[in-house]
C-alpha cells in the first residue's frame, strides 16, 4: 500500500482511537486530583514517546511497559498481570 | 464458501457448540487445543486426569460434529506451577495420555509471572518433550511480563540441546518478541486477541516487518475477552492490504500445517461432519 493508502484506509479507525485515549485521560482528571500509579506514570511515557518522531514505535512502547529485570522472581504472587512494570517491585 | 484456515491455538473447552458453528462457517478446517489454565487451580492432580480425557476424548468428538478435526496438547499450565509438587504429580500423568490419536506435543507450557519455580516447571516439561521426541507448544507471559520471560524460557530451552528450535513454537509474541524468538531459529505464533495481545492489523504488521516463515496466527479464544473466529478476520486484513493469496494461505494454513505435521497425527484433511453421538 502507498502511504496515501495506508491513510486512506485506516485513519478513521485511529482517529476514533485517539479520542478515546483524549477521553479516558479527560475522565481520569474528572474522577479528580490525585498522583498518577505506575501504570499511568508508564501511560504519559508512551503518549510522549509517540510524538519522538522515531521508528518502532509500538516495540519502544511494548518495552516502556515491560519489566526491565533478568532474573526470576522468588514467588509469582498474583496470577494477573497489571500493563505496566511497577517500579516498586524493582527494576527501576 | 470462506477459504479454509488452521487455529493452532484455540481452548474449546471453554466454548459454546456456536462457536463451532461459527469457525466451520469461517472456513477452519482444523484445530489444536492447549491445556491451560480453567480460571481456577485445580483442587488435585486427579482434576487434571479428567481434563486430559476431556482434551482427548470428548472434545474431538465435539469438534468432529462440525467437521473440524481436534488435536491436544499436554501440559500444567504455568499459572499452576507455583506448587512444584503439585505440578510434578500432574507432569506424571501426562505419559500416560502421550499415546492417544490427537495428543501433538506438551504445551501451553513457559512462564507467568516468571517466579523460580515456574521456571523449574518449565524445565520438567522440557524435559519430558526431550525424552520423548515430543513437539513444544511454549506460552509467554502477558503484558509487562512479556519480554523478561521470553528471553528466560529461550535461554532454557537452550538448556535442552535435544529440542530442536524447528520443532517448538514460542506463541503470544508481539513486536517486541518477534524477532528475538525469530532470529533463534524457532516458529512464533501471533494471538489475535481484542485487547492485549495483538489485533489482526498488528500481527499483518509484524508479517510484513518480519517475513512469512515459521510464523503463524491464532484466536487463542478462551473463557475471557477473545474471539475465536479472529483467523479469518486477519485474512481478511491482509486481502484488505493487497497481500498475495498465496501468502493468505501459507500462514493461515500451510504454516501451521508444516509445524504440527512434524508429530506424525496432524490432519487438516477435510472431515465430513459427524452426528452426535447420542447414546453418551
Amino acid at each position: 500500500m502507498t502511504r496515501a493508502q495506508v491513510v486512506d484506509a485506516y485513519f478513521m479507525e485511529h482517529r476514533a482511537r485517539l479520542l478515546d485515549v483524549a477521553a479516558f485521560l479527560d475522565r481520569v482528571d474528572r474522577a479528580g486530583a490525585g498522583e498518577d500509579d505506575f501504570r499511568m506514570r508508564a501511560f504519559r511515557k508512551a503518549l510522549a514517546l509517540l510524538g519522538d518522531g522515531g521508528p518502532d514505535r509500538a516495540r519502544r512502547v511494548l518495552e516502556l511497559f515491560s519489566d526491565p529485570t533478568t532474573e526470576p522472581v522468588a514467588k509469582a504472587g498474583m496470577k494477573g498481570a497489571s500493563g505496566a512494570h511497577d517500579p516498586s517491585r524493582g527494576g527501576g | 464458501m470462506a477459504d479454509v484456515y488452521i487455529d493452532p491455538h484455540v481452548h474449546m473447552v471453554s466454548r459454546s457448540t456456536d462457536d463451532y458453528v461459527r469457525m466451520a462457517r469461517a472456513g477452519c478446517a482444523a484445530i489444536t487445543e492447549p491445556a491451560f489454565w480453567a480460571g481456577y487451580d485445580r483442587s488435585s492432580p486427579q482434576g487434571f486426569f479428567d481434563y486430559f480425557r476431556q482434551l482427548t476424548e470428548f472434545e474431538p468428538r465435539r469438534a468432529a460434529q462440525y467437521g473440524i478435526r481436534h488435536h491436544s496438547w499436554l501440559c500444567i499450565n504455568p499459572k499452576e506451577a507455583e506448587d512444584p509438587v503439585f505440578a510434578r504429580e500432574v507432569i506424571g500423568l501426562i505419559p500416560g495420555f502421550l499415546d492417544r490419536e490427537n495428543v501433538l506435543g506438551i504445551g501451553e507450557i513457559g512462564l507467568n509471572k516468571n517466579s523460580r519455580n515456574e521456571l523449574e516447571i518449565l524445565e520438567a516439561h522440557l524435559q519430558l518433550a526431550s525424552d520423548h521426541g515430543l513437539l513444544v507448544l511454549v506460552h509467554t507471559p502477558h503484558l509487562e511480563d512479556k519480554l523478561k520471560g521470553t528471553r528466560l524460557i529461550l535461554d532454557a530451552i537452550r538448556r535442552f540441546p535435544k529440542l530442536d528450535p524447528g520443532r517448538v513454537l514460542v506463541d503470544h509474541v508481539e513486536e517486541h518478541t518477534a524477532p528475538v524468538v525469530l532470529d533463534r531459529g524457532f516458529w512464533c505464533g501471533m494471538t489475535l486477541y481484542p485487547d492485549t495481545k495483538c489485533t489482526p492489523q498488528r500481527a499483518v504488521d509484524i508479517i510484513e516487518r518480519y517475513g512469512s516463515e515459521r510464523i503463524w496466527m491464532n484466536s487463542a479464544g478462551d473463557w475471557g475477552h477473545s474471539d475465536p473466529i479472529a483467523v479469518p478476520k486477519a485474512q481478511m486484513e491482509m486481502r484488505r492490504r493487497g497481500h498475495l493469496e498465496s501468502l493468505v494461505r501459507k500462514v493461515t494454513f500451510e504454516n501451521p500445517e508444516r509445524f504440527l505435521s512434524q508429530s506424525g497425527r496432524f490432519s487438516a484433511e477435510p472431515l465430513r461432519p459427524t452426528a452426535p453421538d447420542v447414546t453418551r
